[in-house]
């Protein structure tokens, strides 16, 4: 039934899409190259070549180091946040409980709003001041006597990048938990039938037999997420603004191009971040096709 | 069949709720706060119920977004509106009428809904800038309608190769062109597929902040601009932006409320997951 004409009707149709993404995707990605590889500084756009330099300057940046450090703390406290809880809560969930599609409802509710929002209400909720002005969870861990919880949030020195994760995590668990349940269901249950009629007990059926054949949603769990965290912005700008002890590549970015004017920095920083998704989505990708295709 | 699986299940009801009612805590805040009266808006009591019900924050920060609200609904539904109909063709011709290249050029249009944006903006300022569309709400839409375009595409895609080519090849047989075997058999049983779109690129858009303050000038910020910008100033009392933020969150919230199912499976698109 696919006859040459159609073929090429098909295409033609499909176009305009290719054509869009092609200019917007790649050859913006092309153009950003390009820009890192200039000495653009200033509100007029330069091309003058200065090869790798953007490049050598942020090696060498401390505020750039500070970034790494930050988007490596932050990774890794969201990642195992959002996936342990994810699983935690799937695990749950998936017990056939009342009310599930409640909690699951209540779980999720984040997703659907901006990081804008989650920011705005969390920068309050964070709120650092002690003593007589204490506020937000301080607040409430001091009359529920948890007085060891009150912290002093993402002012604290250091280690403030990491509270930037909790209400990340609590964006982003509902979609964890979501991955999960969707690989559990697809557990058939003979299996489990199978383990407990040989004597197996339920830890070790979860232990022995769903945890591994979950292992492909957690690839998959860490790759969506660790992809976020490297991009992470609307977030930390909405709870802390751009302040140098939680600053991150997407900020400096940001900062280095819209209010310094350094357009080849900017761009370098750009390139930086794409390279570092990449290597995570790329693989994803063609893996995620081929098992379609053998499917 | 033996449903449970754990002994004693229902003890998990206390982990469960413990964590709702943590995951509820900010949302409580927030439309709590919300109703305060003026009066009683002290950061010490951002716990207490409210005395009595009261619209002062709503109305005011309802007064300071209202034009940006506005902005965001007029930008949001045309770029929604767009992507759904893009994503539907594109996903049509890619499941159903491959030709030469297509196995190719799916995968790449697909790397486009994961990448960095910060990797494409100084170009994006560029164009928008040369082709004129810099500064408002038209360039706004087409630029979410374009980095919509992977994940629309895919979504259309996958429902479209679930259905039998059987089913086509008969009004192929009968014939039926492309376009309308698209039109009369396909489209009619796409409205799930298009309320998952709709959804998804509605919520998307709205809740954007990179692009809309990168590509349109305070006139025309969205609602989500606004209020990080309301939040970042010192005058505006936080018992007001409290009340912001959940104006600016109501409309995705009430989409999620009632289209819970569709807003998932627009989710799992995203992690290519169906």
């Amino acid at each position: 039934m696919h006859n040459r004409r159609d073929k090429w009707l098909s295409f033609l149709l499909v176009s305009p899409s290719i054509i869009a993404v092609a200019i917007f995707v790649y050859g913006f990605i092309g153009w950003t190259i390009r820009v890192s590889l200039s000495g653009w500084k200033g509100l007029m756009p330069d091309y003058t070549f200065v090869g790798l330099k953007n490049y050598a300057t942020l090696l060498n940046d401390p505020r750039f180091q500070i970034d790494i450090r930050n988007t490596l703390i932050f990774t890794a406290v969201f990642l195992v946040g959002a996936v342990l809880l994810g699983l935690a809560l799937a695990i749950m969930l998936d017990q056939g409980l009342k009310g599930e599609a409640f909690f699951r409802g209540i779980f999720l509710f984040p997703m659907a709003i901006s990081y804008i929002v989650t920011g705005v209400v969390w920068r309050w909720l964070m709120n650092p001041a002690m003593g007589s002005r204490l506020s937000g969870f301080n607040l409430l861990f001091k009359s529920l006597g948890l007085d060891f919880l009150v912290n002093t949030w993402h002012t604290t020195p250091y280690w403030g990048i990491a509270f930037l994760a909790i209400p990340a995590i609590w964006q982003l668990s509902g979609y964890t938990m979501a991955m999960y349940l969707a690989g559990l269901r697809a557990i058939p249950d003979q299996l489990r039938e199978a383990a407990r009629v040989d004597g197996a007990s339920e830890w070790q059926i979860m232990r022995y037999i769903i945890l591994p054949l979950l292992t492909p949603v957690t690839l998959s769990a860490v790759i969506i997420i660790g992809h976020m965290s490297l991009k992470v912005f609307d977030l930390i700008v909405a709870v802390a603004g751009k302040q140098l002890p939680l600053d991150v590549p997407a900020i400096y970015m940001w900062q280095a191009t819209f209010d310094g004017n350094f357009y080849g920095l900017g761009a370098a920083i750009g390139v930086f971040l794409l390279i570092s998704v990449a290597i995570l989505i790329i693989p994803y990708i063609r893996f995620t096709l081929r098992s379609e295709e053998n499917s | 069949m033996k449903k449970f699986r754990l002994r004693k299940k229902h003890l998990l009801y206390i982990p469960l709720v413990f964590l709702a009612i943590i995951w509820l805590l900010p949302l409580y805040v927030m439309v709590v706060t919300g109703f305060k009266g003026f009066e009683e808006i002290s950061l010490k009591t951002m716990w207490n119920l409210p005395a009595s019900i009261q619209f002062d924050n709503y109305l005011e920060a309802f007064g300071k977004l209202a034009p940006n609200l506005w902005n965001s609904i007029n930008m949001v539904i045309p770029a929604a509106i767009i992507s759904s109909i893009l994503g539907s063709l594109n996903g049509y011709l890619l499941s159903k009428w491959k030709f030469k290249g297509s196995d190719i050029i799916f995968p790449l249009i697909l790397f486009g809904m994961f990448i960095p944006y910060q990797a494409i903006l100084i170009p994006l300022v560029q164009f928008m800038k040369a082709v004129d569309l810099y500064g408002g709400l038209p360039g706004l839409v087409l630029t979410h309608v374009i980095y919509g375009i992977p994940i629309t595409t895919l979504t259309f895609r996958n429902y479209y190769a679930s259905i039998s080519n059987e089913l086509l090849e008969a009004a192929s047989v009968d014939g039926s062109s492309m376009l309308r075997t698209y039109w009369s058999i396909l489209l009619p049983i796409s409205i799930p597929s298009f309320a998952v779109v709709l959804i998804w690129q509605f919520t998307q858009a709205w809740n954007d902040f990179l692009f809309a303050v990168v590509v349109t000038k305070p006139e025309f910020w969205p609602i989500t601009v606004a209020l990080n910008n309301m939040a970042g100033s010192q005058i505006i009392a936080w018992n007001v932006q409290m009340a912001g933020a959940f104006i600016t969150a109501l409309p995705t919230l009430l989409l999620y409320l009632f289209l819970g199912r569709y807003f998932l499976r627009g989710m799992m698109a995203g992690a290519l997951k169906e």
